[in-house]
């Protein structure tokens, strides 16, 4: 009689909910990674998730945590209120680059600056993807969305932002990485990044965020293969993966 | 507790501390900024939460992340500072959850100036953010009324699961009274079982002001609705002077409704009958008590420190049956009680007709 060995379930920190994502879209690899991380450090009855406003505005069906529904772009905002009630508590905000990098700069840079014991999962598909592809600051020059039909010009549309080396100048901040989502060696490394995020708020080491490249197969218009070449290949080289402040107390933290 | 000389913005931050004031979120403005400065020493002493945000958009969405943790918390600003924050009430009170805002009023539109005003009753009492929601809405004419307003916009707003506003002019922020202070409460989480603080031992939960389907959405404002009737008939607040034998009844609320003591006082004297009533809950407001003097009132006259805001619930509630005058000082000004008293003189010696629009008539007076 054959065996079967159970290799690949459902995170105790997920509900049953089914996904709304579109096919191919990278918001379900970010999700699985976090309930992952809050699983394996035993936090998920400790954990209050704020959820943006964006495609993610429903992350909170998915999370088997308390969670909230901020207004768009004050997520850190609202994660500062409740963890300075509750410092005993794991917050976290997951937030998309219309959400963080254009309405919600100015809580993001000042809950960064501050220092404040959150984590924040910044997630980067270069538009916005709720409202059906308009141009974020995070669209790189050239491309086009439904609000730069004839591709992003900087001279009238400005530059991109690049969000964790921005932050990473804030003394406030203890863990700023930016990694991808498009292949399996990358979503390690993310899962990494993720935990270590956390591990930097559980003790108490300041502000965490961990920038996710990410894809928008149905904005970009072009398949979920085609979008995960296209973070590597233009994605990647404007937005370049690596660890932009780790601060000593968190090198020193085996994970 | 004896009684100390209280400045009013650091009364009502001292009271709302003794009310068990959790968390204070805040951003400096005008004429407030001594109750965050207050609370930026107090808070930290008591080891309870304080934040100088980067804006009000900002404090009042850690105020919304404070208020779903379940402690009672607050914040405060002053008219420019207060429409900021309006994006955040309209959630708040989609999610039904309680919180506190004090408004230090100041001359407006746009930037105005820094003088007293009374220009956002509007804005406070019919609502400011987008949505349909009712909110409870608190004017104190003193120090010592504002620090015994403090605890009950707490009690209120956690009873109803309500914005609670405190309105007041920067003048009752920054004088000096006698006042008597309430005895301190501790700033404990009370367990409420909406609070998203940790799913220990019990089902997650969420809060969000989000109702996709529109027909549970309309259920919601249902229930708001319901919950505001039920604040209609319970907590309706005011202060009668003089109203036994009145024929002349004034209406005003906070400082404008103080100045006008005085010249019903000084009318008294002189054999006016004239009477006071100064709404202490403009929402929900004493339709009620009005609509019932308005058996034995031959006119009323209404004085605001505005264009005529509070007037058209006077109007609402009087309806056409008598006069309803108007005097205002709208932009920063406080009338004198001179002022008000040529009013009383001018509504006693009548005949008044009614009119749909008394702002006009004021005016013209006013311009003339």
């Amino acid at each position: 009689m054959a065996t079967e060995n159970l290799v690949y379930e459902r995170p105790e920190a997920f509900t049953e909910m089914p996904t709304h994502y579109c096919p191919g879209c990278t918001h379900g690899v970010a999700h699985r990674l976090i309930a992952e991380v809050l699983e394996e450090m035993g936090v998920i009855d400790r954990t209050i998730g704020v959820a943006p406003v964006g495609c993610a505005v429903f992350a909170y069906n998915y999370f088997d945590t308390d969670f909230v529904e901020a207004p768009h772009g004050r997520a850190p905002a609202m994660a500062t209120g409740i963890k300075r009630v509750l410092p005993d508590r794991v917050v976290f905000t997951y937030q998309g680059d219309g959400d963080l990098a254009s309405i919600g700069m100015g809580e993001i840079v000042h809950a960064a600056a501050r220092g404040e014991n959150i984590t924040v999962v910044f997630i980067n598909n270069a538009n916005y993807g709720m409202t059906g592809g308009q141009m974020a600051p995070t669209t790189l020059p050239g491309m086009k969305t439904t609000s730069s039909p004839n591709g992003r010009d900087v001279e009238t549309q400005g530059y991109p932002i690049k969000v964790a080396e921005m932050l990473s100048t804030l003394a406030g901040v203890g863990y700023c990485v930016r990694r991808s989502l498009h292949d399996p060696k990358n979503i390690r490394l993310a899962k990494k990044a993720i935990r270590t995020a956390f591990e930097t708020q559980v003790r108490g080491l300041g502000f965490s965020m961990v920038e996710l490249l990410s894809t928008c197969p149905t904005n970009w218009g072009i398949t979920p293969v085609a979008s995960l070449k296209f973070v590597e290949e233009h994605m990647i080289p404007a937005y370049p993966l690596g660890d932009y402040k780790i601060s000593e107390a968190i090198k020193q933290v085996k994970i | 507790m004896p009684k100390e000389l209280w400045k009013g913005n650091e009364a009502i931050a001292e009271a709302a501390v003794r009310a068990g004031l959790g968390a204070y979120f805040g951003y400096p403005i005008t004429p407030q900024t001594e109750i965050l400065e207050y609370l930026s020493r107090r808070m930290p002493e008591l080891g309870r939460a304080f934040v100088q945000a980067e804006s009000e958009l900002g404090a009042i969405n850690m105020v919304y992340g404070a208020a779903c943790a379940g402690v009672r918390v607050m914040s405060t600003s002053s008219s420019p500072g207060v429409s900021l924050m309006m994006e955040g009430l309209s959630y708040i009170a989609g999610t039904e959850i309680p919180a506190v805002l004090v408004n230090v009023m100041r001359g407006g539109p746009g930037l105005g100036n820094i003088a007293p005003s009374q220009g956002d009753y509007y804005q406070a009492v019919r609502g400011g953010g987008h949505g349909d929601y009712p909110r409870i809405v608190l004017a104190p004419a003193s120090v010592q009324e504002a620090i015994d307003l403090m605890g009950l916009s707490f009690d209120l707003a956690e009873k109803y699961r309500m914005i609670t506003l405190v309105i007041l002019d920067g003048s009752v922020g920054q004088m000096m009274e006698p006042a008597e202070m309430p005895p301190m409460q501790e700033a404990k989480r009370k367990g409420f079982d909406w609070a998203t603080d940790g799913a220990m031992n019990r089902e997650r939960r969420v809060l969000s002001s989000i109702y996709l389907n529109p027909h549970d959405e309309e259920q919601t404002n249902f229930r708001l609705l319901k919950r505001w009737k039920d604040a209609q008939a319970s907590e309706v607040r005011y202060k009668e002077y003089f109203l036994d034998d009145a024929k002349y009844i004034v209406v005003g609320f906070g400082t404008a409704g103080r100045v006008a003591l005085s010249a019903v006082r000084e009318a008294r004297a002189q054999g006016i009958k004239v009477g006071l009533l100064r709404p202490i809950t403009v929402s929900p407001f004493p339709y009620e008590a009005l609509d019932q003097l308005t058996g034995q009132a031959e006119a009323f006259l209404v004085t605001e420190m505005n264009m005529g805001q509070m007037l058209d619930d006077v109007q609402l509630a009087v309806r056409g049956r008598v006069p309803v005058e108007f005097y205002g000082r709208p932009g920063g000004v406080v009338p004198f009680h001179d002022e008000i008293l040529d009013e009383i003189h001018r509504i006693a010696s009548g005949p008044l007709a009614v009119q749909s629009n008394p702002r006009e008539s004021w005016l013209a007076r006013m311009t003339a």
